[in-house]
């Protein structure tokens, strides 16, 4: 490559450290290779099938009907997901439950942060304590709720008839009109101290200096607020919504537990999985699986257009 | 509402002592301005522990307080029938071990195959890096639900329908990246100058990874251990789609599947399944409070799911 005439040291050094390179790079993708693998295997490689699968008429028992390509008619024929009123009403389901359930855990989990975030006695105790909802499996949480909310026995219609929220028992799983408050309470209980401590983590990096010389400027509580950490605390805030937003979206642990299949209150996941294992159509079960990658994709980048703009 | 607190006493000794700030610092004062402060720490505390509370009361009731009204707040005659119950369930009793070979295995693999990624996207320098990075970040957010059917039909073509294996691979997907993701950041925050006297003394990658790197990442490894513990454990979706036998059954499925004893089979035997519940969460909550502050490392860290 070099000739001998150029100067020796610096090329041979720049080779030197060139075949290093080559040899760090080398061992680097070596020790890649199980990781990537398993990925390929189990996320992509399917993935992809899917996609596959939502053009094709699929069943799970092959040979009661063979399978065979049908181009779009998954999406876009007489019987396409486009056309589909169960799916379209799982799609407002799951987006209301998201609503609702990102919305009360953002700002009950901000106050708790705020609280905690200030010096007191028990500080360690009580972000002991905010970890216990956590550490509860979803379904296990879902069946204690369930139980709360039971209309003969449950505490909460025994605590809102005593605080004369109500006068009679109320089904409040079973009523449709408040069938969606009840999963949701049992996200937002679950969820909200794990959002409190992700936005602690960010009040915690904010420099204490800022509050005490914005202080001596005059500013009361409110306004230190609104000026300095609503906008450091907002990377925070950010990366909380948007972690939040997409595990709403694919919500099927708390609404399985307490509904299974119930037409009224399906989300797009329990619909998904019940085409595909329930009824064996995984050819249309692929399609909305595709459906549902494309919607929560689309929040995936509303969100980052709007970290990249308020960036700017 | 925290700063508003702290910052009152740096300011106080600024301004003429009014009468509301003496009043403020007379101990009576004190009290009386942190009150609605304290009242608010009480509520938070209620909230996160009373579903809780409200369970172990539960499970130690006997059947006929349970499902009597007015209903009590606290078990008069505490028994352990419902535990005894719940554990002679054979399938929770075999739920119990599924559960824990299925999230035990899929944490060691996770942990293994993580922990050479990790190694090399933490301490090496090649092209390619970020990519491989922004692939591992995507996967931590990917919605389990959208592969479902493909998975369906290849865990049925490999034959491993209704088996635990299906779970150890499938589980892969959202302990996996996760894992290489945080013990990134772990291997990033080391000095290179034990690494590279290792190097100096001609020592192998693999010896430098695992004789100096992995003993120093080891508090690392336990707090993404268990967060990937508790994921697996506690999930639902694939174990419902690929499971089907009571005695494969894993944890949430089995917390979901008692029925009521013969004769009373359309009561819900709640007393029963508060017991199973608490006999779950327990070595969890344990886990987690031991761990906590790694726990709130790691999470932070990964800031993904609960």
């Amino acid at each position: 490559m070099n000739s001998v005439a150029t100067p020796a040291q610096v090329p041979r050094r720049r080779r030197r450290r060139s075949k290093l390179q080559a040899r760090q790079t080398r061992t680097a993708w070596l020790l890649l290779v199980p990781a990537l693998a398993a990925v390929a295997f189990v996320a992509i490689y399917p993935l992809g099938k899917t996609v596959y699968q939502s053009f094709t008429n699929e069943q799970f028992l092959q040979g009661v009907t063979p399978t065979k390509w049908v181009g779009l008619d998954n999406y876009f024929g007489a019987a396409g997901i486009i056309h589909d009123t169960v799916f379209k009403n799982a799609i407002i389901e799951t987006i209301k439950f998201t609503v609702i359930t990102v919305s009360f855990e953002f700002a009950l989990g901000l106050i708790i942060a705020l609280v905690v975030n200030s010096k007191f006695k028990g500080r360690g105790l009580m972000r002991a304590v905010m970890l216990v909802p956590w550490a509860i499996p979803t379904v296990v949480a879902a069946k204690m709720w369930q139980w709360m909310l039971d209309d003969t026995y449950g505490v909460i219609n025994d605590l809102a008839m005593k605080l004369h929220i109500i006068s009679h028992p109320h089904a409040w799983i079973a009523d449709p009109s408040t069938a969606l408050a009840s999963v949701s309470a049992v996200d937002i209980w679950k969820t909200t101290p794990f959002v409190a401590l992700l936005l602690l983590a960010g009040l915690q990096v904010i420099p204490q200096d800022l509050y005490e010389a914005a202080a001596v400027d005059g500013a009361n509580a409110f306004q230190q607020f609104m000026r300095i950490t609503v906008p450091l605390l907002l990377p925070a805030i950010l990366v909380t919504l948007i972690f939040r937003t997409l595990d709403a979206l694919r919500v099927f642990d708390v609404f399985a537990v307490f509904f299974g299949n119930r037409p009224d209150t399906q989300t797009m996941a329990i619909y998904a999985q019940s085409t595909i294992v329930g009824d064996g159509n995984v050819g249309y079960g692929a399609a909305i699986s595709v459906a549902i990658f494309l919607i929560i994709a689309i929040f995936v980048v509303i969100y980052v257009t709007f970290i990249r703009v308020t960036e700017s | 509402l925290s700063t508003a607190a702290e910052t009152t006493t740096v300011r106080a000794p600024a301004r003429p002592a009014s009468r509301s700030v003496r009043l403020r610092k007379s101990p009576f004062g004190r009290v009386l301005f942190r009150l609605p402060f304290w009242l608010l720490v009480a509520a938070i505390f209620v909230y996160a522990l009373f579903p809780f509370y409200w369970a172990v009361r539960s499970a130690f009731m006997p059947e006929n307080e349970l499902f009597a009204t007015p209903i009590k707040y606290w078990p008069s005659n505490p028994t352990l029938q419902n535990f005894r119950d719940a554990l002679s369930t054979d399938f929770f009793r075999k739920a119990l071990l599924n559960s824990t070979i299925v999230a035990g295995s899929v944490t060691l693999i996770s942990l293994a195959i993580g922990s050479l990624a990790a190694y090399a996207l933490g301490r090496f320098r090649f092209r390619g890096k970020s990519a491989v990075m922004y692939l591992m970040l995507s996967m931590t957010i990917f919605p389990q639900i959208a592969i479902l059917g493909a998975l369906y039909t290849m865990i049925s073509d490999f034959h491993l329908y209704d088996k635990l294996a299906a779970l150890i691979l499938t589980y892969l997907i959202f302990t996996l990246p996760f894992t290489v993701w945080v013990l990134t950041s772990f291997m990033r925050t080391l000095p290179g100058d034990l690494e590279e006297a290792a190097y100096v003394d001609g020592a192998t990658p693999l010896q430098v990874f695992w004789k100096v790197l992995l003993p120093l990442i080891a508090p690392g490894l336990v707090t993404t251990g268990l967060l990937a513990f508790i994921a697996a454990w506690n999930e639902y979706l694939y174990a419902v789609s690929f499971i089907q036998s009571p005695g494969h059954y894993t944890v949430p499925i089995a917390i979901t599947s008692f029925v009521g004893k013969s004769g009373n089979a359309f009561q819900v035997p709640w007393g029963q399944i508060m017991a199973a519940t608490v006999i779950v969460t327990l070595p969890l909550i344990a886990a987690t409070l031991i761990l906590q502050r790694r726990i709130l490392a790691g999470l932070t860290a990964g800031a993904v799911k609960g």
